[in-house]
């Protein structure tokens, strides 16, 4: 079953049952949602072009999935709910290695392919801009090995369709120390930014657009610093390896509250997770009850009276 | 068999001739799915889940233009009265896995996602008649939550020929009772016929009102299948706020 479950009691039910209608009129009326074969009304004055989603038949436009009608001067496309990832360029993305061929990774990123990762489309460990010799590709295992999880941008559709990634920063990278979580891609919104620190928690949280949250140990960026002797490396290493318990409980805490908020459908925003947190912090939720019944429901009530005021400061 | 009571003209269920059985939807059951469905007709219960579009598993399989579709049907072992294990792949399931594949591949927009392979599964959990139909309306209902582009929505339904009249969605008594049966699968908007089947003969006037009964049928559950995934998307959309 999707979401969570667990038996709520009958009070739980009715409030739960009473968010969740407030919710829905709260919501913009002006959004037309779509099933597969609907018919969208257009104006058929204007030409107008079908986007993504539609086909036409008969002279009408019929959408091909279930989604809502989005209009964009004469463009008309229908934006998809649950569907697998749709990569834009420069999207940042959560991935896991699968495979290791030839001068690339291939990456699981909950697309219809699977992504590469090009050898030369990422910094070195060293941090030396050269060219990738032989010797480069035979320690490919040294930077990301299978099942690592790693943070890349999309760089751009190749011509025969596959997707490349690229990671040329520093920030981006493998991703260690932390949980990897899975949500529907549609809860996690196009930002300027998706890597999130966390300070007062000592968090990094990466809201992947593929979908996939990362939230673990907070590791600063360091610019180029990267060549170190083996020696002092080694020190770090160790020193590193101890991930404090507060800081392991705060990860914790976090994850949860990104599958509570994708359990209940509601958009991954850094807000409403550190909100979120602060509120199970405020009313002293252990962390595997914020899994339960109790805290599930006044998330959802939270969440009405986060979209109450939102209104109100609009109008 | 008495299967329609002359005098009442009654169904050995209580149903009329031209009544179908209740139907329910649900979407979502599985948790790790891409799309998933339980579709009921009656005692009929089926489920389904749709994985992908996905990279290619056989690579030598992958198709250069359009997505490969598979499908597999499977009946648990509690589904029907006397509980047997039924070895997977058996030819019942491979035809009907066939079918369903053939129906599906010809509403879903392969084209669009080329190089990448949609999975369907299809398990029976009650089987009381007409599993075919319930299957392919469980698989519609999957792939649209799968967000998967379709033409159309793709609807079955069942219709067999009884005591000289015509009798909508047949249980499972009334299947085995020896009678044609006819197996529909309409696209629901450009009434366009994807899936025919009959495993016996009937008279060209009476497979023409016994087809039209079953077209009827698919509409109905078009309908309420139509009904489902916009609730359903209402909500998802609701849900997420803007």
């Amino acid at each position: 079953m999707r979401g969570l479950q667990f038996p709520l009691n009958q009070t739980q039910r009715v409030r739960l049952q009473s968010a969740l209608q407030q919710l829905q009129d709260v919501a913009s009326k002006s959004t037309a949602s779509v099933t597969v074969a609907d018919t969208i009304p257009v104006s058929n004055e204007d030409g107008i072009l079908k986007g993504h989603g539609t086909s036409e038949l008969n002279g009408e436009v019929v959408a091909t999935l279930c989604g809502v009608v989005e209009r964009v001067n004469k463009l008309v496309y229908v934006r998809s709910l649950r569907s697998r990832y749709k990569p834009e360029v420069g999207d940042i993305i959560v991935g896991r290695v699968i495979e290791i061929a030839p001068k690339r990774w291939r990456l699981e990123i909950n697309f219809s392919q699977d992504a590469v990762l090009m050898l030369s489309s990422m910094n070195l460990p060293d941090g030396i801009q050269r060219r990738r010799t032989a010797v480069d590709e035979l320690n490919m295992r040294s930077i990301f090995e299978e099942n690592d999880v790693i943070c890349a941008e999309v760089r751009g559709f190749q011509r025969d369709g596959s997707l490349q990634l690229q990671a040329r920063s520093q920030k981006y990278g493998k991703l260690t120390r932390g949980q990897m979580l899975t949500v529907p891609a549609y809860l996690v919104k196009r930002r300027k930014h998706h890597f999130h620190h966390l300070q007062q928690y000592g968090v990094d949280l990466i809201l992947g657009c593929n979908g996939y949250v990362w939230v673990g140990e907070h590791v600063e960026v360091r610019e180029n610093d990267m060549v170190v002797d083996q020696k002092n490396k080694l020190d770090e290493t160790q020193v590193q390896s101890l991930v404090s318990f507060e800081t392991r409980q705060f990860v914790c805490r976090i994850a949860n509250a990104v599958r509570l908020l994708a359990a209940l459908g509601f958009a991954l925003l850094v807000e409403v997770i550190v909100d979120t947190v602060e509120a199970s912090v405020l009313s002293n939720v252990a962390i595997k009850d914020m899994l339960g019944a109790e805290f599930y429901v006044q998330t959802a009530e939270r969440e009405v009276q986060r979209r109450l005021s939102l209104m109100k400061r609009r109008s | 068999m008495e299967h329609v009571d002359p005098l009442t003209g009654f169904r050995q269920d209580g149903r009329r001739v031209n009544e179908m059985r209740q139907i329910r939807g649900e979407i979502g059951v599985v948790a790790k799915a891409d799309g998933s469905a339980q579709f009921e007709m009656g005692n009929t219960k089926v489920i389904a889940a749709v994985y992908g579009p996905r990279e290619v598993q056989n690579k030598n399989q992958q198709i250069n233009n359009q997505a490969l579709v598979r499908c597999e049907y499977s009946m648990a072992n509690f589904s029907t009265g006397d509980r047997k294990r039924k070895p997977k792949g058996d030819r019942r399931s491979t035809e009907i896995s066939l079918v369903i594949r053939q129906t599906m591949e010809a509403c879903i927009l392969t084209h669009l996602m080329p190089r990448s392979q949609i999975d369907i599964y299809v398990q029976v959990l009650q089987a009381d008649g007409g599993t075919r139909s319930a299957c392919i309306n469980a698989a519609t209902l999957a792939l649209a939550d799968a967000g998967i582009p379709m033409r159309d929505l793709v609807t079955s339904c069942s219709a067999g020929y009884l005591c000289s009249t015509p009798l909508l969605d047949l249980n499972y008594s009334e299947d085995s009772a020896g009678g044609p049966d006819v197996t529909v699968g309409i696209l629901a908007k450009t009434d366009k016929v994807t899936l025919l089947q009959m495993d016996a003969k009937l008279p060209m006037d009476i497979f023409e009102n016994v087809m039209q009964l079953a077209i009827e049928g698919c509409k109905a559950i078009a309908n309420y299948i139509r009904e489902v995934l916009g609730e359903n998307t209402k909500e998802l959309e609701y849900r997420r706020g803007s």
